[in-house]
């Protein structure tokens, strides 16, 4: 059974049109991922699902229960956990309390202090960012504030990640050990949506992916079937 | 809370904070009788600003409502006073506060700060003209007096009133929904996110922070004995809490506590000279603070420490 | 009947062409600014206020002190944004923050002018005769200077939207609403605009408590309660929308005078039930987007 489910998914602002009659499954287990130009409605995509816009059509269903119309919090705790475009964290507070905060409100049954505290560090040493425990996270590199917000989305215990733009502004190198970070988190059974540009990291870590332009879907399919697909070259040449 | 737990320097502060309650309830037995009605005064002042900063600090949603429910607070005493004990007219002046808060809340906190801002900065006139015409239309009274009630009693209730808030500001801070509040004013919509209901926590924190503004009301009333929607409901009640928070500096509880301090001693020595001319420094020193005071005196402190300490290091 | 419903018409345009006037002002400082001028009403309290002193003490024509009321407040309000404004904007980290600390020196500098003209003029309640004489319309009875309030309020307000539609700086002060950033790149002086329209905004504030001397009695401590009404009319209007708080202005001068006659007292509570009907229905407001 897919874990997501969208059916005829649509969102407005005004006059223009962001998602239009999106449907898609995600399959539990994989990695899927959401490619398209800028502006196609992958992040408004995210949005939806996360809750943080409401859709002006349709429905999306997690784990077969729909979670249109809920609040963010509420699907957190559901166990949909994403990550932010811009990166938004905790500026002004340690790293340690970026993740402690997930660990102590986003897990569907409530842990005690203690037991959090406890995660967070461990969570922090996956990430290998046991060194700026205590650093706030506005003085960390950039690359160490995106593992922070990946520690913090996992600290809510998620079935479903999603990842906006996680490579963005990554040096090759740092692609490669993010690209491995993605996959550890898929091999402890959390199944992933990426948002990405980088397409080294799409074709090689994706099971499948699905274009989005001016907000609909036009292909679906495993990355070789995308990167033979002349349409998909158009659309991205085109532009 | 912190997840660097009790460190040395909060005990240091906690123990400070016992020597002083316990200096200020002995006092009476020694001070002269206008020294304990000039630490009411300071206590009253202390009570509103470190209840205002309890929310609106972490947050940094602004409430400019503190008047209001100080006012709501004043008025439960006049109206029930002769009905009720002492202690209840308190607490329900601190009750009603935490309803109209609740429902303030209810109604504001769902949306952007500035509505909240907004909304507030006009409510104490909005129960102003609420209580002028019901006693202009519906009672046919104009004002009413407050019962009597001497000094020491009002001075020890208001002790009482600092010292469950200073617990109950304590516990907030060190809890997960000080953590929480926190990373609302940081990041609201990641708050949201990692599974914080943020529009329950900000209703609820904000009208516990009204209980207290509500209860020092309460008891602060019977020492004005005559009081009317004009002398209850004054704007001066929402701007120096406010001041207070500012100048003292909002990072640390310790802030507020001493900006409601020094500017209400301030107060008591200009008040009698000068009646306009302090709120017009006050105004001033506002401004001031605004501009070159980005975390208050509290901030300025810890700024000559870290001068001093890379002075004192510096050629090493 | 027909008589009592003009009455109360009337009445309400009057009331709205006041209440537009100030919330047009606070609009250009918060649309344009980004501004939260709490301040504002104490500038139409000094309006009134100077206005009432001139023509008590120096038998200056009201009118007249259009003119000095008016440049006067403008030259406060832009030395104000030059000084104390501009310098927020550039030490505030975030525009979140600058909207809450710019609101926050508005709230001292509030108690700064009011507790000025407490010193300069004590806070009794003062008032003065001028064009008493009464106008009578169709039945209903007005004073000429209610009527020539209102007739300034409309004349002020069409000058204003004619300059802000056709003039240069009128172009250059929408485009800065819109976007500060891509303006200035298109060669807009934005802190020239910004301190001219929250020098502006002090103006029609200015002009507005000239208007109010006319008809109401006035004293030092009365701005709060403009400011209150003026916030909630922008709110209505939709935040940042200036024909918005126009039309807000006159819609909530009506109702206001529909329970002004109805039961004196509660104006300001049917505002703030508006008010809360806003915030849970629509809080962008009639025109906001």
């Amino acid at each position: 059974m897919p874990i997501l489910e969208g059916y005829q998914v649509t969102k407005n602002f005004g006059g223009l049109t962001a998602v239009a009659h999106v449907d898609f499954n995600v399959e539990q287990g994989e990695i899927l991922g959401l490619i398209g130009p800028n502006g196609a409605g992958k992040t408004t995509l995210f949005n939806l699902i996360s809750g943080a816009l409401t859709l002006k059509s349709g429905a999306i269903k997690f784990k077969d229960k729909t979670i249109s119309g809920l609040r963010p919090h509420q699907i957190c705790r559901m166990g949909i956990a994403r990550t932010f475009q811009s990166i938004k964290i905790f500026a002004n507070m340690s790293a340690l309390d970026n993740v402690l905060l997930g660990s102590l409100f986003g897990p569907k049954s409530v842990m005690s202090t203690n037991e959090a505290s406890a995660k967070a560090t461990e969570l922090l040493d996956f990430m290998e960012l046991s060194n700026s425990k205590n650093t706030p996270a506005k003085d960390l590199t950039l690359v160490n504030q995106k593992k922070l917000e990946v520690a913090r989305a996992l600290a809510t215990k998620p079935e479903l990640l999603l990842l906006d733009e996680l490579m963005a502004g990554l040096n090759p190198t740092e692609v490669i050990h993010a690209m491995e970070l993605v996959k550890s988190i898929r091999a402890k059974g959390i199944t992933i949506i990426m948002i990405e540009h980088v397409m080294k990291a799409i074709m090689n870590i994706c099971d499948r992916i699905m274009v989005l332009h001016h907000g609909e879907k036009i292909a679906e399919g495993t990355p070789h079937d995308i990167a033979t697909s002349k349409r998909i070259i158009e659309v991205y040449l085109g532009e | 809370m912190s997840s660097k737990g009790i460190t040395s320097r909060s005990s240091f502060l906690l123990g400070i904070l016992c020597l002083v309650v316990v200096l200020l309830a002995t006092s009476p037995m020694y001070a002269p009788a206008y020294i304990v009605i000039l630490l009411t005064s300071i206590l009253m002042y202390v009570v509103l600003t470190v209840s205002w900063t309890i929310f609106s600090g972490p947050t940094g949603y602004i409430s400019l409502a503190p008047a209001a429910f100080f006012g709501i607070g004043i008025y439960t005493a006049a109206t029930l006073g002769e009905a009720l004990p002492l202690a209840a007219v308190v607490i329900i002046g601190g009750l009603v506060s935490f309803i109209i808060a609740l429902l303030v809340g209810a109604v504001t906190l769902r949306l952007r700060g500035i509505y909240f801002a907004i909304f507030t900065f006009g409510l104490v006139l909005l129960i102003q003209h609420l209580l002028l015409w019901y006693e202009v239309n519906i009672t046919g009274t104009r004002g009413r007096f407050v019962i009597v009630v001497d000094n020491t009693t009002i001075f020890y209730v208001m002790l009482i009133i600092f010292v469950l808030l200073m617990l109950t500001a304590f516990f907030i801070r060190r809890s997960k929904y000080g953590l929480a509040l926190q990373s609302i004013g940081e990041n609201e919509e990641a708050a949201s996110h990692i599974g914080i209901n943020v529009t329950v926590l900000k209703v609820i924190t904000f009208a516990i922070s009204a209980i207290f503004m509500g209860a020092a009301g309460a008891i602060m009333a019977t020492r004005w004995t005559y009081i009317d929607p004009y002398i209850a409901f004054n704007t001066n009640f929402s701007f120096l809490p406010v001041l207070m928070a500012i100048f003292g500096g909002m990072g640390q509880l310790y802030g507020p506590f001493l900006g409601a301090v020094i500017l209400a001693y301030l107060e008591e020595l200009l008040l009698t000279e000068f009646p306009y001319y302090y709120m017009l420094l006050f105004g001033i020193i506002m401004v001031v603070a605004i501009l070159y005071l980005p975390n208050g005196i509290v901030g300025l402190i810890q700024k000559w420490r870290k001068e001093g300490f890379r002075r004192k290091h510096a050629n090493t | 009947m027909l008589t009592t419903i003009l009455d109360v018409l009337i009445a309400g345009l009057l009331l709205g062409g006041l209440y537009a006037l100030i919330a047009m002002g606070l609009s250009l400082q918060y649309g344009v600014a980004r501004v939260l001028n709490i301040a504002h009403g104490e500038f139409l309290m000094l309006g009134a206020l100077l206005t009432w002193w001139l023509y008590t003490m120096f038998g200056i024509n009201p009118l007249a002190c259009l003119a000095i009321c008016g440049p006067l407040t403008f030259v406060i309000g832009f030395i104000l944004h030059r000084t104390l404004y501009k310098r927020l904007r550039t030490s505030s980290a975030t525009p979140g923050i600058f909207e809450s600390n710019s609101m926050l020196a508005s709230f001292g500098l509030l108690f700064i002018i009011q507790n000025v003209a407490l010193i300069a003029w004590g806070s009794q309640i003062k008032s003065y005769s001028y064009l008493t004489s009464t106008i009578d319309i169709g039945g209903a009875v007005f004073g000429a200077n209610r009527l020539v309030t209102l007739g300034f309020a409309v004349v002020i307000g069409i000058a204003f939207y004619i300059f802000l539609a056709r003039t240069r700086t009128g172009k250059a002060i929408r485009a800065a609403a819109q976007d500060p950033a891509i303006a200035g790149l298109m060669g807009v002086n934005i802190n020239q605009i910004l301190a001219l329209c929250f020098g502006l905004g002090a103006l029609m504030a200015g002009f507005a408590g000239m208007l109010v001397s006319m008809c109401y009695p006035v004293n030092a401590v009365m701005g709060f309660e403009y400011t209150t009404i003026a916030i909630i009319v922008i709110v209505l209007g939709g935040l940042g929308s200036i024909p918005g708080s126009f039309i807000g202005g006159f819609i909530l001068g009506i109702i206001g005078s529909i329970v002004i006659y109805l039961q004196p007292g509660l104006a300001l509570a049917s505002y703030y039930l508006i008010f809360i009907v806003l915030l849970l229905v629509k809080p962008t407001g009639i025109l906001g987007k």
